[in-house]
């Protein structure tokens, strides 16, 4: 049972091209996933807090204050006091509010490069997974040669290439990640489809390619592509977090990001560890309730998993 | 149940293995790094290092990972006394220059050896002189950055920028005289002849393994046995290894060493890159000391009980201004009103390390030649706005580089004081367009070579002790840092060429504090701070004297 | 079977050229230069030009890539230009580093993992199942940064328990004969220097666990939901054999199968996915060399570490391709 790595890739993405897409009988059967539940709850609360963040947050994410820059130095950061519930960050910021402006930008960054890597995988795969021959064959050639490179690898790569380091290439950098998983999966479904009876009866009745194409196939490869995209979001937010560890991040210091804040309080992880724990436990909490709903999802339309 | 339980067992087996592992690991960490300390040797010191030393030639260097070494392998004719930047007795007990400064005659040490047994004389420092003046390859040429800053140029020029060279000859007139000719005078010297690069290698050494090879083919160099494998100098401690898959340095003491000789017997650099990893390999116990702890660490380590050994200032950070992209910063109001803008106090407090000062010049206060009649600029939004006003640029606005992927003593955090100082200039009404670049990926070519910036930040530690080494790097010459000409900063340019020139102790001083005036009288930068960087050990490392010049000689340290 | 040889390996050519003709635009594109790099802050201007033009670095993009080929073609890749030393060397000292880590990372996911995912497909939808589930879940969602600097505080700092990083401690003096710290101690019998090698590995390879260590558990318990709701366990059940004998011989061999392969996946992700963990435990690695070079635009360790990296990959695939046709006859080589 050894195949190679690449082979394994393609066929783990293939396996989710061959799911349902998510009827009534999937939801029935993720309400009954306590995973899905607890995944579905803590990313309702992060988008809701996202949301109204600018109502919620006391103070804008930028502004010094003087009462906290009066007590700041380098080796001690002011804790909570009154007017700051989390004390201050390490520019005498308030860090209450930077750390609920920072799910704005979070999910930002996530949803961003998870829908540019969509569109492109989108456009990609339909191409390849409706049309086949010569198209087919260079276009996966071509996604198999991105996909054979570790995902971290291939993000570092691209952000290395940006003239300046910025939100914008962060999210690029991320995006193209995710570009080639989307476009097999999307083929996947496609190749699956193109004999099946509803495409033959459209294409027999006269339906023009494009129209069969994007009314009748791709709406039913939609689930799986659902389930990659949760999944895509939490690794989306993780990897972002990781260029900003690794200096490849967003360069504005002043944007709340909680990847962004997590590397930089790295320096003062002895000194006050609540700038660090703060951001790694909200991308601790989001990343895993995408993961979980992700996950149960992929359950869900498995055909395997229906019993 | 019968596989279910075997299965629990091996669960278990897995189980105690890492205990098992623990417990090994607490029986070691015991004896660990003080075994030394014991038995009544000298022991071993594990210092971490931040980074892998690039060779054991200090001449093709210019990075400190790579002095930390060398400093304590090789001798140099005239040294800094520990702890200051004074100047002490090094290879040679004299120094003696001609009244015009072109002649310098050394009185060497007797009865000193190389590591290799061969002598110390006069032949051998006019050896080293003549290697540096003759290097022959232009790929050793380009890398020999502080000879070629000092002495301008060599034999044989094989580069296009080389100058006429200032070196001469050297004769041995007898074993314990060296007498250095040069074509003109430097103010550099004689505290430059104190740098690093400048060590005393064995001429025997060199010639055995090839020191001066240095080659080069596309984009890689390599360099010789010599500088990889078989460094000789008369230093307190002899190069035994270099392990470069664990990252560690293997010195051990020099039992034949001219002065006291060192008490450690090992002294062992192990590279750790990342500041963190440092820090706990420090808590865990594993090393003895390290360089560079940042800032935010000192309290906790100072109250866990190590010693945070804090070096004098001797650096400056600046805002650099370019005058050559935005016309309005041609103007002197405008520059003055950024630095009026500028609330360095706040950032001193805030952002830099215990002992951090507020800048007046571009010379910290512990240089000769520094003016201490030059006012601080004191942070005065109001006059900024003013000043703005009245030259007609109410809406200014600026592109500001910073660099990431860096730490430097004089820049600790350069993100944090980035976003302190845009915010200050967003006060006055100045538009900040923030541009990061990578310190080694585009920062320093935009900022130094292409100049591209309106500001940028950028600062200097000092070599030796002369403003020169500061000043002159800066404003020294037309250039794209800051945009000079020599139309319009003239006066600047020939301050600091008369400057350097000027012989005489005194003479010298007094005609830099004239230089350091007129540069704040026109402003071409804004000095921000000077901060001090430290070193520490933990409790009974004794005898680490922390140097402003980071030259830290291990040969006084011992452990317990 | 010898045709289908030399063609696959023609093929490797062209593939090879591709990328290095990709690898080497990409990294000339790459903002920032050697000459930078290597002269650091203390260059002046005319420095940094004269070095850059005895790197070649002034020449067209077209000239240089010539010569680069011409040095590649004949084995030479250069010396760092971070450390002077032959990049091949590096790579040879990194990569036994890398896979040892990789090893010790596998063989915790799945000591770990086959357990925990069958214990999970027992108690499925019970409190042990979800907690399981979601417990290693929760180890994919961490920042591998953030958790090994967690894993050093508690367990070397605070407990003392392993070293904080690194790979062997200064104090053990180990003989080096196939770079494997842990295998070299056996080979010398010097069982102390594996041990010590072997703590090293602990906390490292915990945080690299993590995402390897959720897969499988996700597998095997799918897969062994699926087996337990298969006929012939049914079947086993009604004729009466033992529950342990069920468990052991049609369960858990079978479900196994697809976890196999899993394990095999992973094993690529691994090896170069431990950019980030290196860093944190300054393991000398394959990554560590990568990332080290990204910063410092060292342009030959780029070149050949990516360059070998492929040309690893392309015939490990061949291999395996190989590898099939000798044991399943079905397979043609065509």
């Amino acid at each position: 049972m050894t195949t190679t790595w690449l082979e394994r890739r393609r066929s783990r993405i293939d396996d989710i091209a061959g799911g349902r897409s998510l009827g009534a009988e999937a939801f029935r059967r993720l309400r009954r996933e306590p995973a899905a539940i607890i995944g579905a709850i803590i990313i309702g609360v992060f988008v809701v807090v996202a949301a109204f963040a600018p109502l919620i947050a006391p103070h804008s994410a930028t502004e010094a204050f003087p009462q906290l820059q009066e007590n700041l130095r380098p080796g001690s950061i002011p804790g909570p006091q009154e007017g700051f519930p989390l004390g201050s960050d390490q520019l005498g910021r308030d860090f209450y509010s930077r750390m609920i402006l920072a799910s704005q930008q979070t999910l930002l960054v996530g949803v961003l490069a998870t829908l540019i890597g969509l569109v492109f995988g989108i456009v990609i795969g339909t191409v390849a997974g409706a049309f086949g021959g010569w198209a087919d064959t260079l276009l996966m050639r071509v996604t198999d040669v991105l996909l054979a490179i570790p995902s971290l690898l291939l993000a570092i790569s691209v952000a290395a290439l940006a003239a300046s380091p910025s939100q914008s290439t962060v999210i690029i950098a991320v995006s193209i990640v995710s570009v080639p998983i989307f476009a097999r999966l999307l083929r996947g479904s496609m190749l699956a489809q193109r004999h099946s009876d509803h495409v033959v009866a459209a294409t027999a009745l006269g339906v023009r390619r494009p129209a069969v194409v994007l009314r009748h196939m791709l709406p039913n490869a939609i689930g799986p592509v659902i389930v990659q995209a949760t999944l895509t979001l939490a690794t989306a937010i993780l990897d972002a977090a990781a260029l900003s560890f690794l200096g490849l991040g967003d360069a504005d210091p002043g944007r709340a990001e909680w990847g962004l804040m997590l590397a930089q309080a790295q320096t003062y992880l002895d000194v006050r560890p609540a700038l660090a724990i703060y951001p790694a436990l909200a991308i601790i909490m989001v990343a895993l309730g995408f993961t979980l709903l992700g996950e149960s999802l992929r359950e869900a339309i498995d055909p395997k998993g229906r019993r | 149940m019968r596989s279910a339980a075997r299965r629990f067992a091996a669960a278990c087996a897995a189980g105690a293995l890492a205990v098992t592992l623990a417990a090994c690991a607490e029986s070691q960490r015991d004896t660990g790094t003080e075994q030394g300390g014991s038995g009544g040797t000298g022991g071993t010191m594990v210092f971490g290092a931040a980074g892998a030393p690039r060779s054991f030639d200090p001449l093709f260097a210019q990075d400190g990972e790579t002095f930390r070494v060398s400093r304590q392998i090789y001798d140099t004719l005239i040294t800094y006394k520990q702890g200051t930047s004074e100047l002490t007795p090094g290879l040679a007990t004299k120094w003696e220059p001609s009244p015009d400064g072109k002649e310098w005659t050394f009185t060497l040490r007797e009865g000193v050896k190389f590591h290799d047994g061969t002598d110390f004389n006069a032949e051998a420092v006019c050896f080293n002189f003549n290697r540096w003046f003759n290097l022959s390859t232009a790929a050793a040429q380009s890398q020999a950055i502080y000879y070629y800053e000092l002495f301008g140029g060599y034999s044989n020029n094989l580069t296009k920028d080389t100058t006429d060279p200032v070196y001469n000859s050297c004769q041995a007139p007898n074993p314990t005289t060296a007498v250095v000719k040069l074509n003109r005078a430097k103010g550099a010297f004689p505290a430059a002849f104190g740098l690093t690069s400048l060590s005393i290698s064995s001429p025997a050494a060199l010639q055995q393994y090839n020191g001066d090879e240095v080659t080069q083919s596309g984009e890689s160099f390599s360099y010789s046995a010599y500088a990889m494998e078989h460094p000789t100098g008369t230093g307190p401690f002899k190069f035994e290894s270099y392990d470069r898959t664990n990252q560690t340095i293997t010195l051990v003491r020099n039992d034949q060493y001219w002065g006291e000789k060192a008490k450690l017997d090992k002294l062992i650099f192990r590279v750790i890159p990342d500041e963190n990893a440092r820090k706990q390999e420090l808590q865990a116990g594993t090393i003895d000391g390290f360089d560079y702890p940042s800032a935010a660490d000192w309290p906790a380590l100072k109250n866990a009980g190590f010693q945070v050994l804090v070096r004098p200032v001797f650096n400056i950070l600046y805002l650099g201004i370019n005058k050559k992209n935005n016309p309005a910063l041609r103007d002197i109001r405008v520059r003055q009103a950024i630095a009026y803008a500028l609330d360095r106090e706040s950032l001193v407090r805030n952002q830099m390390p215990e002992g951090a000062v507020v800048a007046t010049q571009f010379v910290p206060d512990t240089v000769n030649g520094y003016n201490p009649d030059i006012q601080p600029i004191p942070h005065d939004p109001e006059r900024a706005k003013a000043l703005l006003a009245e030259a007609g640029v109410p809406n200014l606005t600026l592109n500001f580089y910073y660099p990431t992927e860096v730490s430097r003593p004089y820049m600790p955090n350069p993100t944090n004081i980035f976003t302190a100082l845009a915010e200050n200039l967003r006060q006055v009404g100045i538009t900040v367009n923030p541009v990061a670049k990578p310190w080694n990926g585009g920062y320093l070519d935009d900022v130094q070579v292409n100049g591209v910036q309106d500001l940028h930040l950028l600062g200097w530690t000092g070599d030796y002790n002369d403003p020169g080494n500061f000043v002159e790097g800066f404003f020294g010459s037309p250039g794209p840092e800051f945009g000079l000409t020599d139309a319009e900063d003239g006066a600047i340019i020939n301050s600091i060429r008369k400057a350097d020139e000027t012989v005489g102790d005194e003479a010298h001083a007094a005609a830099w504090r004239e230089t350091n005036r007129l540069v704040m009288e026109q402003l071409p930068a804004v000095p921000l701070s000077s901060s001090p960087p430290a070193i520490v050990v933990r409790k009974g490392v004794n005898g680490l004297i922390p140097s402003p010049l980071t030259d830290e000689r291990f040969l006084t340290v011992s452990v317990d | 079977m010898l045709r289908f040889v030399v063609r696959r390996l023609l093929q490797v050519i062209p593939t090879l050229l591709l990328l290095s003709i990709v690898v080497f635009a990409w990294l000339r594109s790459l903002p920032g230069g050697p000459a930078t790099a290597f002269l650091g802050d203390r260059a002046t201007p005319e420095n940094i030009a004269e070095l850059s033009r005895l790197m070649g670095l002034d020449q067209p993009i077209w000239v240089q890539y010539g010569r680069f080929l011409g040095r590649v073609v004949t084995g030479d890749f250069g010396t760092s230009s971070i450390t002077g030393q032959p990049v091949i060397d590096e790579i040879g000292r990194a990569l036994p580093a890398t896979i040892e880590l990789s090893v010790a990372a596998l063989v915790i996911a799945v000591g770990l993992g086959i357990p925990l995912g069958y214990i999970a497909a027992r108690y499925r939808g019970r409190p042990l199942d979800v907690f399981t589930v979601i417990g290693t879940l929760v180890g994919v969602a961490v920042p591998v940064f953030f958790l090994g600097y967690v894993l050093k505080d508690v367990f070397a700092v605070d407990l003392g328990w392993f070293p904080p990083s690194g790979r062997q401690s200064v104090a053990v003096d180990a003989t080096k004969v196939t770079g494997f710290a842990v295998l070299d101690g056996i080979l010398t019998r010097e069982f102390d220097a594996s041990l010590d090698a072997l703590r090293h590995l602990v906390l490292p390879s915990l945080a690299l666990a993590t995402i390897p260590l959720a897969v499988i558990v996700r597998i095997t318990r799918a897969s062994v939901l699926d087996v337990l709701g298969s006929d012939f366990v049914r079947t086993a059940n009604s004729k009466g054999l033992a529950p342990g004998t069920v468990r052991g011989r049609h369960v858990l061999r079978n479900a196994l199968l697809p976890v196999s392969t899993t394990i095999g996946l992973q094993v690529g992700l691994l090896l170069a996915g431990a950019v980030l963990t290196e860093r944190v435990f300054v393991w000398g690695g394959v990554g560590t060399l990568l990332a080290d070079a990204i910063t410092l635009r060292d342009y030959p360790r780029l070149q050949a570490v990516l360059l070998l990296g492929a040309l690893i990959y392309v015939l490990v695939n061949l291999l395996v391709d190989l590898s099939y046709a000798v044991i399943d006859p079905r397979v043609r080589l065509s």
